[in-house]
């Protein structure tokens, strides 16, 4: 078992929790986003309310989302140890002037992941635990189905505040630049970087970072917008 | 002095193998009780560290860079030599040995030379083996090129960093050696004295350049692979650290000095900018292949490449294609580099300092496309664009000549030992293979072969026939060095003068240059001697170094360096004038054919000339080493 | 031309450091950077000032031991050794900002001088093949695609000189060590020992003291010999690899 240990202490192998934390948040995203864009459904909220329930009792999707909130924990708390050991490499004095040769995205990401946290923090706090434990959500029965939690009209109540929208896009906006790095970064370290595979690995990654937070944004933006 | 070259009897492709099974053993379980110093990690140190470690001497490695895989061996750019024939081309082990001793303008030893081409393949294989990534063809075999003239090609080369691959390989082994225990490395160390106890070399004087601490080593032996003197020049193309400081030691502790005044200067290098200049860059000879050398007729003031493209050709002097029309603009180093000096004397130089002429490659664009010549020299005009700030592909490069190898060092016998029992000397730092002109890609060969395939068998012969006891630095002879080490360094430091060590040393240089240069002439050998004399008064009396002994204080690592020089200086004037002939880099006015080429003269001066220190300001002892030829034909080089 | 430069001065290692601002009023454009220093230097001796320490050797682009973080870039502005910068890089006025390199790993000694000698015990846990001299094979019985070999070479074209750390801003080593694992990983003589190298030489890494790298690929926008971070990105494979599969032959056993 030394080897694993050494493994997780080492900087390479705390980057390849990193990457592969990453990597599943990425498709939880994707899948989120799935689930989000029945929001503009117009059918009074039927598809997403029975997804969300869906969602929220079916077991296998219970033990993955543990798995996900497991991640969540993981990304976050390997990146303040390795933000902490990379700001102390430098040593006790820093340079007076500091270079600017790589990409903006990418020397920020502590920055970016911090924005993101706080606002998954907000986010969770009014969608995910008033679904759990709070009484904010209304039920709602559908023709034939028994009663289920009003998640969409509760989304909509928040999604009719301009200000709650706005902070909604540009949280979005710094989530494309986390995920501009953070994609193309993953497969680095797990050293998946190969001439013939390179371009798409950069494709898909810029145009995942760049499609799925304006998705995401975009919904807000025209519930507010056509309310 | 008797001078014994310990050269085995016997047919010459027959001494070496003969000369291996004679040699004394020691025994594999004898070996970790004896210590073995070995100064300078190039090619010759860290290769003789690595092997000598692998056989199970302990080993303490000394550089005085920051790291051991700084040593200069790491500039060479060409390649490395070795009588593989894999290309099938009439190349063998004696074709090498032949071409290395004519190359050397027969002022080497027969015997030495036919065993470093016997070992070069065994190079080869080794460094193959450990990693280097030598150029290679899409069949996957090694790829060679023909270089400086050979009639084969025989030239196996790493892009044009072969120095650095081969030094990194090196470094590896040592590296190894390091981490398995055997070899103890010391980073930023300089060595400031040898120490001889009972007429053996037994140790060194050490000081720790970040901390100032003047420490002694014992060992049963030591290795100085310290490398070339180039620097007396102060402007050349060795490394600026690059110094002649541990040689010098050992030559004052008894080594003699042998044939201190052979060096190469290099035709291709890029010219003095300035007074500001520190060292001068060269660029690979492969050049003038392609690249056309020419001045114009008529001496133009301050000629700028730029302006050089409107000159008709009616105007120019392709000066080598003019007398030497075989050979052209691929005559030796040495011929190329003399004539070059020519016309700039005749006031026809170019560039602001005049110091300079055209490598001109407007012909071969036209002939071969500009592509052709990027896919040959690309990183050369680079460089070149980078340091000039001219376009090589639009206007012509200026070149001149500049100080690259110095052929003489250390006198050693066969088994690369001094005239110092125990003191060895490896690599550019001794005398002994390339005679009067080292061939190009054969500095490396020489080096890794000391290191890599004699040492480990030459060293056993004399470490067996000694006692293992080790000996303490509390011993007197230890003491009385250390001693003197520090009285030397707080002299110099005391003198607080008004010029600088850059400034001394930059004068020694002018006069070396000047008149022990290219082309050297008793008057103006006799002009030098008393010009350096004057200078090394100047020195002791006039020179400034600020800081104390007890930190890092680099001025005081040259100023210790540039004493050195001067000294050596005087005797490579001295050995010049000694030599009343020309041979190789050594070019005397006095002998010279009626159409102004070199001369040699073999039945005066056939032998290495040795010089014995015989204390402060006294003249130097000359001794003879007859060099005597049973296998070659003594013939005089013509490229007309 | 006029130039104002502002360095680090930093009397030992124990010592607390600070900038100093000299003018010097006669530069050439054709100077070295380095030679622009040793005319500052020549100029502070004059004055009976103690001149800047800084490291050098071979002045041509090759040994890595020039290390002046110039203006915030390693190396200055253009993608190559200090000492190849020429001055024709500035204006007439400039002032240029010189440091040494910072890290942890690698401690300043006096002004600009830094002790490098982690990337030497790096190199000692690994960075080598287990040969001895001589009884090797003939260098032409195993063949290896020229492409392999001018990959291996790209990768062992770096000097050492630590440009990659002293850019990163997590002063990561990675890019050296990635060299150096994949100039071995590539050619057949350095895969009997790869699995080993790769987990000893990040260990070693790791132990210095170096940071974790982000892929932020300012190393290789510095490095003045051009490596790729394709290396980084072996160096994770190897790693990865070596650390799931080594130990799959028990040692040990067999007797004498």
């Amino acid at each position: 078992m030394k080897w694993f240990i050494d493994l997780l202490t080492s900087s390479l192998g705390r980057k390849l929790l990193m990457a592969l934390s990453g990597l599943f948040l990425i498709v939880f995203l994707a899948v989120h986003l799935a689930g989000n864009l029945q929001l503009l459904k117009h059918d009074g909220g039927e598809s997403f309310n029975l997804y969300a329930r869906f969602m929220t009792s079916n077991p296998l999707i219970k033990t993955v989302s543990y798995v996900n909130y497991f991640l969540i924990l993981l990304h976050i708390f390997i990146a303040a140890f390795l933000t902490r050991k990379n700001k102390s490499a430098r040593g006790p004095v820093g340079y007076e002037v500091t270079n600017k040769s790589s990409r903006w995205a990418s020397r920020n990401m502590g920055i970016l992941g911090t924005i993101v946290l706080i606002f998954l923090v907000i986010h969770m706090r009014d969608f995910w635990a008033q679904m759990h434990w709070g009484d904010q959500v209304q039920m709602i029965s559908y023709d034939g189905t028994a009663q289920v939690k009003d998640l969409y009209a509760h989304v909509y109540m928040w999604f009719h505040k301009g200000w709650y929208v706005a902070l909604y896009v540009v949280c979005m906006g710094f989530l494309a630049f986390h995920l501009l790095h953070g994609f193309t970064s993953a497969f680095q370290t797990l050293g998946l970087n190969h001439a013939k595979y390179n371009p798409v690995i950069n494709f898909v990654g810029r145009a995942f970072a760049i499609l799925v937070p304006a998705a995401f944004a975009l919904i807000p933006l025209s519930i507010y917008l056509n309310s | 002095m008797n001078l014994d070259s310990k050269i085995p009897a016997g047919p010459l492709n027959e001494k070496w193998s003969k000369h291996k099974f004679n040699l004394k053993l020691v025994n594999p379980a004898n070996k970790r009780k004896y210590d073995v110093i070995v100064v300078g990690t190039g090619l010759a140190g860290a290769s003789a560290a690595a092997s000598l470690g692998e056989l199970g001497y302990n080993v303490k490695a000394f550089c005085f860079q920051d790291s051991p895989r700084r040593a200069h061996s790491i500039a060479a750019q060409g390649g490395i030599n070795a009588a593989k024939n894999y290309q099938n081309d009439g190349d063998s082990i004696y074709r090498l040995f032949y071409d290395t001793i004519k190359g050397g303008d027969y002022r080497a030893r027969e015997g030495n030379v036919h065993r470093l081409a016997e070992v070069s393949v065994n190079i080869i294989d080794q460094c193959v083996a450990q990693g280097v990534p030598f150029a290679r063809e899409y069949g996957g075999l090694l790829s060679n090129r023909s270089f400086g003239g050979a009639q084969v090609s025989r030239t196996f080369y790493a892009r044009g960093q072969t120095g650095q691959q081969l030094l990194l390989g090196a470094y590896s082994a040592l590296n190894r050696q390091i981490s398995n225990g055997k070899v103890k490395m010391y980073n930023r160390t300089e060595m400031l004295d040898v120490v001889v106890v009972d007429g053996k070399a037994r140790g060194i004087i050490t000081r720790d350049l970040v901390t100032g601490k003047i420490e002694a080593h014992a060992a049963h032996a030591v290795l100085l692979c310290t490398g070339g003197y180039g620097n007396v020049f102060y402007l050349s193309t060795n490394a600026k650290g690059s110094n002649v400081t541990a040689a010098w030691r050992a030559h004052k502790k008894g080594a003699l000095f042998g044939n201190p005044c052979f060096t190469q200067i290099h035709p291709t290098c890029i010219p003095v900018s300035g007074d500001h200049q520190s060292k001068l860059t060269l660029m690979s000879e492969s050049l003038r292949n392609d690249g056309r050398v020419w001045v114009p007729k008529t001496a133009i003031k301050g000629l700028k490449a730029a302006d050089a493209v409107r000159i008709p050709e009616t105007d120019r002097d392709y000066f080598l294609e003019r007398r030497y029309p075989s050979f052209g603009n691929l005559v030796p180093r040495d011929v190329a580099s003399r004539n070059a000096k020519y016309v700039c004397d005749e006031g026809r130089g170019v560039g602001t300092t005049g110091l300079a002429v055209f490598l001109d490659f407007s012909d071969a664009i036209k002939r071969d496309g500009r592509h052709v010549i990027e896919a040959k020299y690309g990183n050369l005009f680079d460089m070149y664009r980078q340091i000039t700030g001219d376009n090589p592909y639009e206007v012509p490069m200026m070149i001149y000549p500049a100080v690259h190898y110095t052929m003489g060092g250390l006198w050693v016998d066969y088994n690369l030992m001094t005239t110092v029992p125990g003191l060895y000397a490896l690599g550019e730092a001794n005398f002994s293979d390339h005679g009067a002109n080292r061939l190009g890609a054969s500095a490396l060969m020489q080096g890794l072969a000391d290191g890599y395939f004699i040492i480990p068998y030459t060293i056993g012969d004399y470490l067996a026939g000694m006692s293992w006891e080790k000996m303490s630095t509390d011993r007197a002879e230890f003491k009385e060095a250390i001693t003197n080490v520090q009285q030397r360094v707080g002299k110099m430091l005391q003198i607080k003068g008004a010029k600088t060590v850059d400034q001394l040393h930059r004068e020694l240089g002018l006069t070396m240059w000047e008149y022990c240069g290219m082309s050297r002439s008793e008057s103006g050998l006799l002009t030098a001697k008393k010009k350096i004399q004057e200078l090394k008064t100047e020195f002791w009396s006039n020179v400034n170094i600020l800081g104390s002994a007890n930190e890092l204080n680099q001025e005081l690592e040259k100023a210790g360096r540039v004493a050195d020089f001067i000294e050596l200086g005087e005797l490579m004037v001295d050995d010049a004038l000694n030599r009343s002939e020309s041979c190789g880099g050594h070019f005397r006015e006095e002998s010279q054919t009626p159409d102004g080429e070199a001369l040699r003269k073999d039945d005066q001066y056939a032998y290495v000339a040795a010089w014995e220190y015989k204390g402060e300001n006294q003249p130097e002892e000359l001794h003879k080493e007859n060099l005597v030829f049973e296998n070659v034909k003594l013939t005089q080089r013509s490229y007309k | 031309m006029k130039i104002t430069v502002k360095v680090w001065r930093q009397a030992n290692s124990q010592a607390k450091g600070g900038f100093k601002t000299y003018q010097l009023d006669h530069v050439s454009t054709d100077m070295s950077f380095l030679e622009m220093f040793d005319v500052l230097n020549a100029q502070l001796i004059r004055k009976g000032e103690d001149p800047i320490a800084f490291d050098h050797d071979c002045r041509e682009g090759i040994c890595g031991m020039c290390s002046m973080v110039i203006n915030g870039r390693p190396h200055g502005p253009l993608q190559t050794t200090t000492c190849q910068l020429h001055m024709r890089t500035f204006k007439d006025g400039d002032t240029i900002t010189v440091e040494p390199w910072r890290a942890n790993a690698f401690p300043v000694l006096k002004d600009l001088v830094v002790d490098r000698t982690a990337f030497d015990r790096i190199q000692q846990s690994g960075g080598y093949v287990s040969v001895n001299t001589g009884g090797v094979p003939d260098a032409n019985e195993i063949p290896i695609p020229k492409k392999v070999a001018d990959e291996a070479f790209d990768a062992a074209t770096c000097i050492g000189c630590g440009a990659c750390v002293a850019a990163c801003k997590n002063a990561s080593a990675m890019l050296f060590v990635g060299a150096k694992v994949s100039q071995y990983a590539l050619l057949p003589q350095g895969k009997p020992e790869r699995k080993e190298r790769a987990e000893r030489m990040v260990a070693q890494m790791d132990a210095e003291g170096f940071g974790a790298c982000t892929n932020t690929r300012a190393c290789e926008a510095e490095c003045p010999k051009g490596i790729k971070i394709t290396n980084i990105a072996r160096l994770n494979r190897e790693y990865l690899g070596a650390v799931f599969t080594s130990y799959e032959v028990e040692t040990g056993g067999g007797g004498e």
